[in-house]
């Protein structure tokens, strides 16, 4: 581990957290009160205070999902999770105004000298709320809007009550559900018609409170002609007790519209992170899912793709780095609903130390969608024997005229590899890292410059003390 | 004569217990060429990958001294850090990773201080215009797709970026059209005046272009014969029966 490395990095990413700075903090433990609770204290209308309760309901009579890791997922005590809790008193635009101890946490990650470059605008949950954000002039001046959701609520109650949960109902499983009832925090965002921003704009989530879920809701609309690239990163400090996140993600990418979401999650290795997420692409649109999963105790999340209208596209590329007692259940789900609709999979995992990462994929070609095209490809990198990986490919083809690949390998680090690198100068660690970078670049390349440089880091430092 | 390099002295090596090397004795001194011929299985390559350091090889007697230190406690990487280098028959493939990074990351490994990017990159220019590689390569993964002959350019490549005290060269002419065997040897000419360099190869025209001072034939792990550059050209035209051991009727 080179010293520029871990000064690029810092020691963030495994431990340090700032001192609970909580204003309001519900109790734990979640019942229909605090879900009213919580929506009164947002003056929110009354629609979504009924949302909520619904959804409150629906989660508690939905069973657990029958599959996947139960064991893990029955390890969830959600009596023992804070479903609400804000830290800072308002939403604040100025960076000089953001409190200190937050600010440091922020500096830490890296985000004032990342937003010179790269922000169209910032908006970073820090616990519950956004605390900051920014939205750039130019941005405004397009009209669009980018705000915290709750803020998106209260501004565009028009916006967010014509598609929110349209994509992910609250009963499309037990954790939507979940969310739509506690949900905090989280993006809204609107392009309108024809606008495209250049910039990606971006968010950073991180959990700084011990047992505090985590329960942010995203909507972005890309209305028709319109295109975004939207960055989100995560990480998270390590406590010894376990955290929830389970966050809804939706994108509503209209006629010709492009939307790229881009995460990097770097859960510590206590979280369950079990988020749904899913977009819709009408009629010549994509949208895109570029999805990188580190760390946390149990991953599920499947980004899925509905290609409604005529020749809409769907591309997923996603890595996932599983680690000791971790395991990553990772995947992508498309939908072809219409003709002509083509979808590229790319799902990439390691598994190092006795972790494990699934691929679960769904592959869907309705009856009347003609003429569509996917490719699925799946890569295992195993870093030792201990270590595990498995694929779940579902695929339900309705129609003959579909044109479906499907390429899985699992491979391990040869010797070969090891010790050519070790002969150029490179410790066994350093090529490891080296060969691990490689094996997600076809990932990296896909992220803005300073995400991949960070990742690049990120698992340099994974491969630290990994050897021997 | 310039300094000792490298001293093997009376080496044996197994590998998975078969014996491989028996008795292998050979002096390098600074620049000084010695060419290895021999046929396939002689063990040739074995002494190049055993010298570097490769983990599969148990070294069952003897010894190998770089530049005076004993190499048994010496980790690859450290090898490589002291000068040592190793151009590989079939060097690996490591995709996903970009040239012009591992270029860079392998030559601050090894020179262990930070290279800086205008500095290095005017460096490798250079490097590469004198092997006549185009820029693109650097973007281009480490041996993912390369050609026989473009895997090769890209070890001298490094050789020369990485400046060794010793060299080991395998089989690096080995499938070269004879533009390419120009170059490569053009890069090994370039580096040998400063160091030591052990070329081991099946054919005699590398030799039209890298003169050696020492050629050795090997047969089953050791050394037979040792002569000058008109042992090669023995070779190329009465072949290694002369120099088998009358076998017992």
């Amino acid at each position: 581990m080179s010293d520029d490395a871990r000064e690029a990095v810092g020691d963030y990413q495994y431990g340090f957290h700032d001192p609970e700075n909580a204003t309001i903090r519900f109790d734990k433990g979640l019942s229909e009160q605090v879900v009213r609770d919580i929506s009164e204290l947002k003056n929110e209308p009354e629609w979504m205070t009924e949302l909520r309760v619904k959804a409150y309901h629906h989660f508690m009579e939905r069973e657990m999902p029958d599959w996947g890791n139960c064991g893990q997922l029955n390890g969830i005590d959600f009596d023992n999770v804070t479903y609400f809790l804000r830290s800072s008193n308002a939403t604040e635009r100025n960076w000089d105004d953001v409190p200190e101890d937050i600010k440091n946490t922020f500096d830490r990650l890296g985000i004032p000298e990342a937003e010179q470059k790269w922000l169209g605008g910032v908006t970073a949950q820090y616990e519950s709320e956004a605390v900051y954000h920014s939205i750039r002039e130019d941005l405004e001046a397009q009209g669009v809007l980018f705000l915290d959701m709750d803020s998106g609520l209260r501004e565009h109650p028009e916006i967010v009550k014509k598609y929110f949960g349209t994509v992910v109902p609250h009963s499309d499983n037990k954790f939507s559900a979940l969310n739509t009832a506690v949900w905090s925090g989280g993006s809204f965002i609107y392009v309108p018609k024809g606008v495209h921003v250049e910039m990606p704009v971006q968010a950073y989530f991180r959990i700084n409170a011990k047992n505090m879920g985590q329960f942010e809701r995203t909507l972005i609309i890309a209305d028709e002609g319109s295109s975004i690239h939207y960055v989100e990163g995560c990480t998270a400090p390590t406590y010894s007790t376990d955290s929830l996140h389970s966050a809804v993600v939706e994108l509503i990418a209209m006629k010709d519209a492009k939307i790229r979401y881009s995460t990097i999650q770097n859960w510590s290795a206590n979280v369950y992170n079990l988020v749904t997420k899913r977009g819709v692409a009408h009629e010549g649109a994509t949208v895109e899912w570029v999805d990188g999963n580190i760390g946390s105790k149990l991953t599920m999340k499947y980004p899925a793709v509905l290609l409604k209208g005529e020749g809409a596209h769907a591309e997923i590329i996603s890595v996932a780095y599983a680690g000791a007692g971790q395991h990553q259940d990772a995947g992508a789900k498309v939908h072809h609903l219409a003709p002509n609709t083509t979808s590229n999979i790319l799902s990439k995992s390691i598994s190092k130390n006795g972790g494990r990462s699934s691929y679960r994929g769904m592959l869907q070609v309705t009856p009347k969608a003609h003429g569509c095209r996917s490719k699925i490809v799946c890569d295992a990198l195993l870093l030792d024997s201990e270590s595990r990986s498995d694929t779940y490919p579902t695929m339900e083809v309705g129609n003959s005229t579909a044109d479906l690949e499907h390429e899985a390998s699992v491979s391990k680090v040869s010797g070969d590899q090891l010790f050519y690198l070790m002969s150029r100068g490179f410790t066994e660690e350093e090529a490891m890292g080296l060969i691990v970078n490689g094996f997600f670049e076809p990932f990296t390349r896909e992220l803005p410059m300073e995400y991949a440089v960070e990742l690049n880091k990120l698992l340099e430092l994974e491969m630290e003390g990994s050897i021997g | 004569m310039g300094e000792e390099i490298l001293r093997v002295e009376n080496l044996h090596v197994s590998v998975e217990g078969t014996p491989i090397l028996n008795g292998m004795n050979l002096v390098i001194h600074r620049g000084e060429i010695h060419v290895i011929m021999g046929r396939n299985g002689a063990g040739k390559s074995t002494l190049a990958s055993v010298v570097m350091g490769h983990p599969a090889y148990e070294i069952t007697q003897g010894s190998i001294h770089y530049m005076g230190t004993d190499l048994q406690e010496m980790d690859v990487f450290e090898r490589a850090r002291a000068g040592m280098f190793l151009s590989f028959q079939y060097p690996a493939v490591i995709p996903g990773v970009k040239v012009g990074t591992f270029l860079k990351k392998s030559v601050q490994a090894v020179r262990n201080e930070e290279v800086k990017g205008r500095e290095f990159r005017k460096e490798l220019n250079e490097a590469m215009a004198s092997l006549e590689m185009q820029k693109s390569v650097t973007n281009r993964y480490v041996n993912d797709g390369f050609s026989g002959g473009e895997k090769k350019r890209l070890e001298i490549l490094q050789m020369l970026l990485l400046k060794p005290h010793l060299a080991l060269l395998d089989e690096t002419d080995s499938g070269l059209d004879i533009d390419a065997l120009r170059i490569v040897s053009r890069g090994i000419n370039a580096i040998a005046p400063n160091a030591g360099c052990l070329i081991i190869t099946h054919y005699q025209r590398l030799l039209d272009h890298v003169k050696p001072h020492f050629v050795h034939v090997m047969i089953d792990g050791a050394i037979v014969q040792s002569g000058g550059p008109e042992l090669a050209h023995k070779l190329e035209s009465e072949g290694y029966e002369w120099l088998d051991a009358p076998k017992e009727a």
